[in-house]
């Protein structure tokens, strides 16, 4: 913060560094704050689950079956009451956090991986190369994710790995797209021209000129990814081939409380109302970023 | 322009080669496929039979050629589960997943185009906000939760739709909102932006010039050419909601070919799965190839990228 030494009056005359102004449009972003926030609390709460969670989410008590939530005439020995096999649903929220997120960003960092070496490799050096990625991205987009995810699950078996890896392979798409469209545009640019005349070699130019030029894109991209992960496992573990019990799956939460929807109908309320503020949140945060970096909201 | 649709056409033919081979391998992905079939108490002289009845002995590309070569003529093999032509399975489950289709990109149209139109008429008034929030809201909405509020509302609380099933046109209505509501932000986003474009540009201005009617200067002179991106963004929803149906299928137990789909995988019936995922690859990539040739008619400089 060396800004904060600079006399006023300088200032007015100079206006606002680049680095106040990038401060003020994401401060002033009521949607990025928002989701900033929710995720923020979110992530605190998936990382200290252990010590806010009132109770064991695996452990089972028969005598304490669906127990109704404090708000419904419930006890706060249960605050949001108990599911079938009377486990603490507000434990099995928490504990159930972590899954979501941690399945989120390593599908994403993985789809990251793998879309962002194939757009950046098809943007930079286009001709053969983007002739095959943009075949690679039309043939992804033509199957059906939803059925291939299902499909592949159920022949290597449902746990956490293989739902991780078989999404992380599957949504690298829009990274390639994204990537290979912002890499093109930069490619263009004096200061990469001018680093390949000094003789500055590829793999240099790509990290050092490209890749910090279209970060902000793949930080936009990353976040949305991970909101289409999070939707697509809890997907899955509803339809009973993704993450497996007894792991708290919100997704799996929701499809058990399913069959006690017609008397119980907060069993499936709670856990998709929290999986939709998550996703929302992350949505937000990601166009949010969107809006904040794009080169025509500058000033 | 045939030149154009010559290219295109090729390259929608390689992507379906391509998904199709990427379908073929799933069998193989599964480990020996013989042994599958056979069940766990088989013997190894039970399993060799299978290996051989199946033809599951002869090489890979053999045997991917020969269900390709079928698959063409329409003959997807067996079900393991139904002992039947899967392709007849497959064209009784069809119209279902069609009917829902066409009516959840129905529903997306209605309720996208004229709130996109809305909200590019007021910038940042209230209909531009509220249709900002439902189509964020539309991303975010876990479509089987969404699926379940429906019923517990419409079917259980007020009864005034059946829960499950496919009899009449009313068992389609809460599928259809699911389904469409789940294209309904993109296409609402794409008008919007497409119509504050073109509500930018000269001729709508000189048509105000004229003395036009607010309205007709809208629906005659600015929707008209904002649809077109509109109407190939429809056909790509429509190739992807056919297969996200399989979701909102399984919620209703409507019996169409993504109920199928989950009834197949869950019993591990792959001839079934393999043709599913080949057919929704094929509506992906035949609606893909009908909005470039659209794009490309109504709009020139498309045919030379």
């Amino acid at each position: 913060m060396a800004n904060t030494t600079v006399d006023p009056l300088l200032e007015e005359i100079i206006g606002p560094t680049p680095g106040q102004l990038l401060r003020k449009r994401v401060f002033g972003h009521q949607g990025l704050m928002i989701g900033a926030v929710v995720l923020v609390l979110i992530t605190l709460v998936a990382l200290f689950a252990p010590q806010l969670a009132p109770h064991d989410p695996y452990a089972q008590s028969l005598v304490a079956r669906m127990k109704p939530p404090v708000f419904l005439g419930g006890t706060w020995e249960h605050p949001l009451g108990t599911d079938h096999l009377g486990r603490d649903y507000l434990s099995r929220l928490i504990y159930g956090a972590r899954v979501s997120l941690m399945i989120g960003a390593i599908a994403a960092a993985i789809s990251g991986v793998i879309g962002t070496a194939m757009g950046v490799a098809a943007g930079y050096f286009g001709g053969r190369v983007d002739a095959v990625v943009t075949f690679l991205i039309n043939v992804r987009l033509a199957m059906p994710v939803v059925l291939v995810a299902l499909a592949v699950v159920a022949i290597l078996g449902g746990s956490l790995t293989v739902v991780i890896m078989v999404l992380g392979f599957l949504l690298w798409d829009r990274f390639a797209v994204v990537m290979r469209a912002s890499t093109r545009q930069v490619r263009e640019r004096e200061y990469v021209a001018a680093a390949r005349a000094i003789g500055a070699s590829t793999p240099r130019l790509l990290l050092t000129e490209i890749m910090p030029n279209i970060l902000n894109n793949l930080i936009v991209v990353v976040t949305l990814e991970m909101a289409h992960a999070i939707l697509l496992e809890a997907a899955l573990s509803f339809l009973g081939l993704g993450v497996q019990p007894p792991t708290p799956s919100w997704g799996l939460m929701v499809s058990e409380g399913k069959n006690m929807m017609l008397f119980e109908p907060w069993l499936v309320l709670i856990p998709g109302a929290v999986l939709f503020v998550m996703v929302l949140a992350i949505n937000l945060m990601g166009d949010g970023l969107r809006d904040v970096t794009a080169p025509e909201n500058r000033n | 322009m045939l030149q154009f649709i010559l290219k295109r056409l090729g390259l929608a033919i390689l992507v379906a080669l391509t998904v199709s081979f990427i379908s073929f391998s799933l069998l193989f992905l599964a480990g020996d496929p013989a042994a599958a079939l056979a069940g766990e108490t088989a013997s190894g002289e039970d399993i060799e039979a299978i290996r051989v009845l199946y033809g599951f002995d002869r090489p890979m590309l053999v045997q991917y050629g020969e269900w390709l070569w079928s698959a063409v003529r329409g003959n997807f093999g067996e079900s393991y589960y139904f002992k039947l032509p899967v392709s007849s399975l497959i064209a009784e489950r069809l119209s279902v997943t069609m009917m829902l289709g066409v009516c959840g990109i129905t529903f997306a149209l209605l309720m996208a185009v004229p709130l996109g139109v809305l909200a590019a008429m007021r910038p940042n008034s209230i209909i531009d906000r509220i249709a900002l929030f439902l189509s964020v809201a539309g991303q975010a909405l876990p479509s089987f939760w969404f699926g379940l509020i429906l019923i517990v509302v419409f079917a259980i609380q007020l009864r005034w739709l059946p829960v499950s099933g496919a009899a009449t046109w009313a068992h389609f209505v809460m599928p259809t909102i699911v389904l469409g509501y789940y294209a309904m932000p993109a296409i609402m986003r794409l008008t919007r932006a497409g119509m504050l474009e073109v509500l930018s540009s000269d001729y709508i201005r000189t048509a105000r010039a004229k003395g036009a009617s607010e309205l007709r200067v809208m629906f005659r002179h600015a929707l008209r050419n904002a649809i077109i991106p509109v109407v190939s963004l429809a056909a790509v929803q429509m190739g992807f909601m056919l297969g996200g149906s399989i979701v909102v299928e399984s919620i209703f137990a409507l019996h169409g070919a993504g109920y199928l789909a989950w009834e197949s995988i869950a019993r591990n019936d792959l001839p079934t799965v393999q043709a599913l995922i080949l057919i929704f690859s094929m509506f992906y990539i035949v609606f893909n190839f009908l909005a470039d040739v659209l794009n490309a008619w109504l709009d020139p400089r498309m045919r030379s990228s």
